[in-house]
């Protein structure tokens, strides 16, 4: 923690401590889990793509924490953190991972197919930018049923290069549907640099020209998230039509595993600088600086949550390894209801 | 064949098609998402930005409708376009530049104007990775009218079949398998084509003729090798063309060995192991000694957990079982 760069954090005080305590610990909860994939990913116990979310979790965690279980919620290949902070069930998670009969698709999608229906967590699937129109189908579905519930996209900045993105920003935004695009520029698609792929390196302004309402936020800063995400889904509420979401971050980790380490070859094209730069713009650690020194925690209970969190992400390891793998002769099912 | 042949991956034989054919042809030129990163395309596109440039060999935002359109459009104004999926999955996208625009437009202007556009699609499979990345869809473009689609299975074809598709004046869907990209092989180091439309037979035999291609060629091959030791004898006949279908091959080895197994790394509904058991009832029934089989993936998506995986996808010992059971062999 003395590596950290001080984020500013809005408006300290005015919001209970069980508020900040329950973004503090789905942020801990996505981290804790996040790097407990490592181990098992290097000796191969889990052998799916798994792309981690390390380093972006304050906007998973803020921009859920405005939602409730009615709004529904898509996700893309790097949804780990979407999923939890949505309410998905960190075993079913994580036996996914392991492609585990017990995981949350049963074993047959993996890290990259995630879904809690019940949580309202739609699914999270790996072509890029595939769920952004289903999510504005999820918002149109709301609005025929006008049951003032709003509809989700996570996306990347890979993503924008997507023509969907604009079509559906174009319809959203002349039909006033309560869609909420939420960009999240980590500043690299796989192995292209933003610069590489878009005229500019920001996302919201794309939006401007649909009249879709558009902010720009630290996506490191869980409560410049969460009121920036407040915000966009009481516009929603309103009716008063889709709002994109540009939220600013970095990964800590590789594209897709630990360190994209490829069979031996590094293949991490970022500048070892600005990964260090951006280390010290932790949205954890930063976050619990600025909870420690506003005394609104003492070390000791930031600490405790941590390792009760460490231990709940052991144990569903455990029970996950454990479990078993789809029977082969069940590999008919599930091809239609 | 050549004077001057060597041992070369698949994967080394692709690029060599490029480098020999972009040298002698500026006119050719690669566009697609990840052609500079061998995590998409492995070694295929080696080198190429140094000795070619940027405006030649193009890495592109991840924008499949937009890129396989412009190569498409490149191809009607005169350019040797190649347009590269890492997946053949992500080609979805780009569907209707190929198959409304590409495929249609030699006949929909009498004659006019031609398309000579390769669209690439890498088939990456396994690992887990589920349906969405290691889907196998050649069947779906060669039921398109106006589409040649090629599928290697060696490196001399890897380069062969590339420059051929690129000369061709038309639209070809070239596709390769990930897991072939390491096989080695002989390939002449001089620019040649594979003949497009022209099946291969890979190993003679009398007992059953297995009709393939791509990487279940080269597992067809290892069967046949196993099954040699229990005295079966069987043919492999490489497609190398998938459309058009080299009918008078399969129709000549099948009338000599009398019995067909048609193997194929697509779904088995409608797929290409059913086109090449109709093309052999229609034209060579008389000859067939026992029914026709096919092997194919079953008529699911792929699954993510091993334990799925291992029974859903095809390999030599499945094609050992299949022969046997035809053959009443134990
Ligand atoms: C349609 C499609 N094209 C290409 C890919 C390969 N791919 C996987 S992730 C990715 C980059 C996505 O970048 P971004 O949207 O910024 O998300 P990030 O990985 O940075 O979180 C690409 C190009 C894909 N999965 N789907
Ligand atoms: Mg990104």
């Amino acid at each position: 923690m003395s590596d950290v760069r001080k984020i500013k954090y809005p408006q300290s005080t005015s919001y209970p401590k069980e508020f900040h305590w329950s973004l503090l610990e789905t942020m801990v909860l996505i981290r804790r889990c996040e790097e407990s994939f490592i181990d098992p990913i290097l000796d191969r116990r889990i052998q799916c793509p798994v792309h981690l979310y390390s380093g972006e979790e304050a906007i998973a965690a803020g921009v859920c924490a405005c939602l409730t279980p009615e709004d529904t919620v898509f996700g893309n290949h790097r949804s780990h953190g979407h999923y939890l902070a949505k309410g998905g069930d960190l075993y079913g998670l994580i036996a996914e991972v392991y492609c585990k009969e017990d995981g949350c698709s049963r074993g047959r999608g993996g890290s990259m197919h995630l879904i809690s229906k019940e949580n309202g967590f739609l699914g999270a699937v790996p072509i890029v930018g595939g769920t952004i129109a289903l999510a504005l189908g999820a918002a149109l579905a709301h609005q025929i049923r006008d049951n003032n519930a709003v509809a989700v996209a996570f996306f990347g900045d890979g993503a924008a290069g997507e023509g969907v993105l604009y079509e559906v920003m174009n319809f959203a935004g002349i039909h006033d549907i309560p869609l909420i695009l939420v960009c999240e520029n980590n500043l690299y698609s796989t192995h292209m640099p933003i610069r590489e792929i878009r005229c500019r390196d920001t996302l919201f302004d794309t939006a401007i020209p649909f009249d879709v309402r558009t902010i720009r936020e630290e996506g490191n800063n869980v409560l410049k998230v969460y009121e920036a995400t407040r915000t966009a889904v009481a516009h929603c509420r309103e009716k008063k039509g889709p709002v994109f979401l540009e939220f600013s971050t970095y990964r800590q980790r590789g594209h897709v595993g630990p360190n994209d380490n490829i069979q031996g070859s590094q293949t991490d094209i970022r500048p070892p600088e600005e990964i260090r730069e951006w280390l010290t713009r932790d949205p954890i650690a930063n976050y619990k600086k600025f909870l420690i020194t506003e005394e609104i925690f003492r070390t000791e209970e930031i600490d405790e949550m941590d390792a009760m969190i460490i231990d709940r992400v052991k144990q569903a390891h455990k029970k996950a390894e454990q479990a078993n793998r789809p029977a082969p002769e069940d590999l008919p099912k599930y091809v239609f209801k | 064949m050549s004077s001057n042949s060597r041992s070369l991956k698949y994967s080394r034989a692709i690029n060599e098609a490029f480098v020999q054919l972009m040298t002698a042809d500026p006119s050719v030129f690669i566009i697609g998402q990840g052609v500079k990163s061998p995590w998409y395309v492995g070694q295929t596109c080696a080198g190429l930005i140094d000795q070619f440039g940027e405006t030649r060999v193009i890495d592109t935002p991840v924008s499949e409708n937009a890129m396989t359109g412009a190569a498409v459009g490149a191809a009607i104004a005169g350019m040797k376009a190649v347009s590269v999926h890492p997946r053949m999955d992500f080609a979805l996208y780009g569907l209707d530049p190929v198959i409304n625009e590409a495929a249609n437009w030699h006949y929909m202007f009498g004659g006019a104007a031609s398309v000579p556009v390769v669209v690439w699609g890498i088939i990456n499979r396994k690992g887990e990775q589920g349906a969405q990345h290691s889907q196998a869809l050649h069947a779906m473009f060669a039921q398109i009218p106006g589409l040649k689609v090629v599928a290697p299975a060696t490196p001399y074809d890897a380069k062969g079949l590339m420059v051929a598709a690129i000369n061709d004046p038309n639209p070809v869907i070239f596709v390769d398998d990930r897991w072939l990209y390491d096989f080695e092989d002989d390939v002449p180091e001089e620019l040649y084509e594979s003949e497009i439309g022209k099946a291969q037979v890979l190993k003679q035999g009398t007992d059953l003729t297995i009709v393939t291609s791509s990487y279940l060629t080269q597992e067809s091959l290892k069967a046949a090798a196993i099954l040699a030791d229990s005295g079966v004898d069987v043919e492999v006949l490489d497609l190398r063309t998938i459309k058009p279908l080299d009918v008078p091959a399969i129709l000549a080895s099948v009338r000599s060995t009398g019995r067909l197994l048609a193997i194929d790394g697509g779904w088995r509904s409608f797929g290409v192991a059913a086109e090449i058991v109709a093309v052999v009832s229609e034209e060579a029934f008389e000859v067939l000694k026992s029914p026709v089989r096919r092997l194919t993936l079953p008529d699911l998506p792929a699954p993510a957990s091993r334990s799925l995986e291992d029974p859903y996808y095809i390999t030599s010992e499945s094609i050992v079982e299949v022969v046997k059971s035809m053959l009443n062999v134990n």
